[in-house]
């Protein structure tokens, strides 16, 4: 039998959709069983919850570890992959998953392979897709497990959520923080957003320019545009970067969420961390000049072109519908 | 303060036709262009600004072919003291452990009172070397860094978590911190600032300076075997609209009115 260990992580108190997602890809293996490793403060709740999807919970209930802490997390669970030897630790690939994997791999002496979309054993090896080269290229890899096995940090939102919980009727195992170990960071706050700030996370009809639109001042064709359509302006993460718009604009993993009807794309490559802060599959259409551009792969129409000259002909021609 | 960066040289993919070479794993080269990746330029920035501050020595480290010498001038001509090139065909097709462990090599020895990493690298987009790293060195480490200050042998840094959300952190030095994009504003380097640090002598070590050899270093040692590449197959995905100009933006305005977009 597999031993897979699913890493949960939390968000605002709350278990992550990427705990049901990594237990979709353990169950993938053949023949494997899952626990799940849960870390937090006053987490009963959520360790009984889990109990109707994982097997076994492996449970740190402690307040140090109340905020995130990759690195603390990966001096916590040292132990439990030493004892446990799974066949595989699975890690969301998400903010607090890119601190633990890495420091936890070398700290177990276990591979690691990052960002994965796919996961299989075949035989002894795991196997998996990444993307690599901006999202324009994927490649395949594999890797041995050692005595310790080997992790895999999983892209978040690359499994689906199983439909139900497969009412494991799983076992809490309390565990406690190894004796020598202890934080090495000390949390100071959470950032508050400002609360006056624009939000798009409502808007129906949202038109994000990403790149692709070179100057500052060309913004004002976008402007014009989402004026013309009743939409609101979006945009990527670099136009944040250099100051073009604001950050409350910005829809990405580390941005808003939207679940607009209809999102126009434009000047915008498709990285997955922009394309996953767009829920609620909406009509998408993308212009772009670079016709291997992997928004072309996600959006339900699309033209290459050059933005610069072909917004102002798309506002023209909307506003001439009277 | 000794302050080391790490700094990769990457192609610029955005707008090329790019072609799988016939090994499988590698793409045709012939016209790819090449530069900093886009985290580590923050990182650089980050790491000029607190010698600026603070007084420092800051120190850019690459692991690469003799072009990736371009990015550790980048890095001087940036107010970086010192560049450090690992080069050697023995690191050829390392995984990020292989370059997490050459990188310790290359640090463990000197003075490090923070190390700056990119919190990704464009090409291979990992995001796991500097964690890997900081494990190697024994350092606390915080990801994603938007925000970074140093008070005595603290650094406090405002960093991405999930749900779109900051936190601020503090950590004693010695330690490593990834740099999240949009950190600063990285300062333009000239051409004339190029050519005023090309007499500085970059030092270069090799697999063997280090120590390493093919067992721990580059292809074979990896543990993360890369199999093939390949490119997405294509004619999946949207419907693309064809034609001239006008013909276009008219079908694209009728679609977006039928979906509700107008
Ligand atoms: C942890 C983490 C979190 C992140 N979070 C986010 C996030 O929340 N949101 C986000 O957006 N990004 C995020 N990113 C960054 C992300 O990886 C990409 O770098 C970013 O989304 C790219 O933005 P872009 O598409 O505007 O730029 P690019 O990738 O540079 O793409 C620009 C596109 O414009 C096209 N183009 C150029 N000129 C024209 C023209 N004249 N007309 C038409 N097309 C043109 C190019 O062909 C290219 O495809 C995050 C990254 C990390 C590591
Ligand atoms: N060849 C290299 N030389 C120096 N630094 C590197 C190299 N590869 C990766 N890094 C550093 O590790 C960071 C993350 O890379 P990765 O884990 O490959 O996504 C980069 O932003 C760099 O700071």
């Amino acid at each position: 039998m597999k031993r897979i260990i699913v890493v949960v992580e939390r968000v605002n108190g709350e278990l992550n959709e990427t705990a049901f997602e990594l237990l979709t890809a353990a169950r993938g293996f053949e023949d494997a069983a899952a626990s799940a490793a849960l870390m937090g403060e006053s987490v009963s709740d959520a360790a009984s919850e889990l109990t109707r999807w994982f097997e076994n919970v492996h449970v740190y209930d402690d307040p140090s570890l109340a905020q995130p802490d990759g690195d603390y997390q990966s001096r916590v669970l040292k132990p439990l992959i030493e004892r446990e030897k799974p066949f595989a630790v699975l890690i969301p690939h998400t903010n607090t998953g890119m601190e633990l994997a890495p420091m936890l791999a070398v700290r177990a002496d276990a591979p690691l392979i990052a960002d994965a979309i796919s996961i299989e054993a075949v035989g002894q090896e795991i196997r998996s897709v990444r993307t690599v080269y901006s999202g324009k290229v994927q490649a395949r890899v594999s890797a041995d497990p050692t005595e310790n096995g080997a992790i895999v940090s999983v892209r978040p939102g690359a499994f689906a959520v199983p439909e139900a919980p497969p009412e494991a009727g799983g076992s809490v195992h309390a565990e406690s923080i190894p004796e020598d170990v202890a934080p090495r960071r000390q949390f100071v706050e959470t950032v508050t957003p400002d609360p006056s700030a624009v939000d798009i996370s409502q808007a129906e009809v949202l038109v994000a320019v990403g790149r692709g639109i070179e100057d500052e001042e060309n913004l004002e064709l976008v402007h014009a545009l989402a004026e013309a359509m009743g939409a609101e302006v979006a945009c990527t993460r670099p136009v944040v970067d250099k100051k073009w718009l604001e950050k409350s604009r910005q829809v990405g993993t580390s941005g808003v969420t939207v679940k607009p009807r209809v999102y126009l794309a434009l000047g915008i490559s498709g990285s997955f961390q922009h394309l996953g802060g767009i829920k609620g599959d909406p009509f998408i259409a993308a212009i772009n000049t670079d016709s291997a551009a992997p928004i072309f792969g996600v959006a339900d129409v699309g033209i290459v072109g050059n933005i610069l000259e072909l917004v102002p002909l798309l506002e023209e021609k909307i506003r001439a519908r009277g | 303060m000794e302050i080391i960066v790490c700094v990769k040289r990457v192609p610029n993919l955005s707008e090329t036709e790019i072609e799988v070479d016939r090994d499988g794993r590698s793409l045709i080269d012939d016209d790819l262009e090449y530069d900093v990746n886009e985290w580590d330029n923050f990182a650089i920035e980050a790491a000029v600004q607190l010698k600026e501050a603070h007084g420092a020595r800051v120190t850019a480290v690459t692991i690469g072919e003799e072009d990736a010498e371009d990015v550790l001038r980048r890095a001087l001509a940036m107010g970086a003291d010192e560049g450090l090139h690992l080069m050697d065909t023995t690191f050829d097709g390392s995984d990020a452990w292989g370059i997490a462990t050459a990188l310790h090599r290359a640090i463990a020895d000197r003075p490090h009172d923070l190390v700056l990493a990119g919190a990704i690298s464009s090409d291979e987009a990992r995001g796991h070397v500097g964690g890997m790293l900081a494990a190697m060195l024994d350092i606390p480490m915080v990801a994603l860094a938007t925000d970074l200050s140093v008070d005595g042998a603290t650094a406090t840094v405002r960093h991405e978590v999930e749900g779109g959300l900051e936190r601020v952190t503090r950590v004693d030095l010695p330690a490593l911190v990834t740099v999240q994009t949009g950190l600063n504003e990285p300062r333009y380097v000239s051409i004339r600032g190029i050519r005023k640090v090309s007499g500085m002598e970059i030092p270069v070590k090799t697999a063997a300076d280090l120590g390493l050899d093919a067992s721990t270093v580059g292809a074979r040692a990896a543990r993360v075997k890369l199999e093939e590449i390949f490119l997405p197959p294509k004619g999946e995905g949207a419907e693309m609209l064809d034609g001239d100009e006008e013909s276009v933006v008219a079908a694209l305005v009728d679609r977006l009115q039928r979906e509700g977009g107008l």
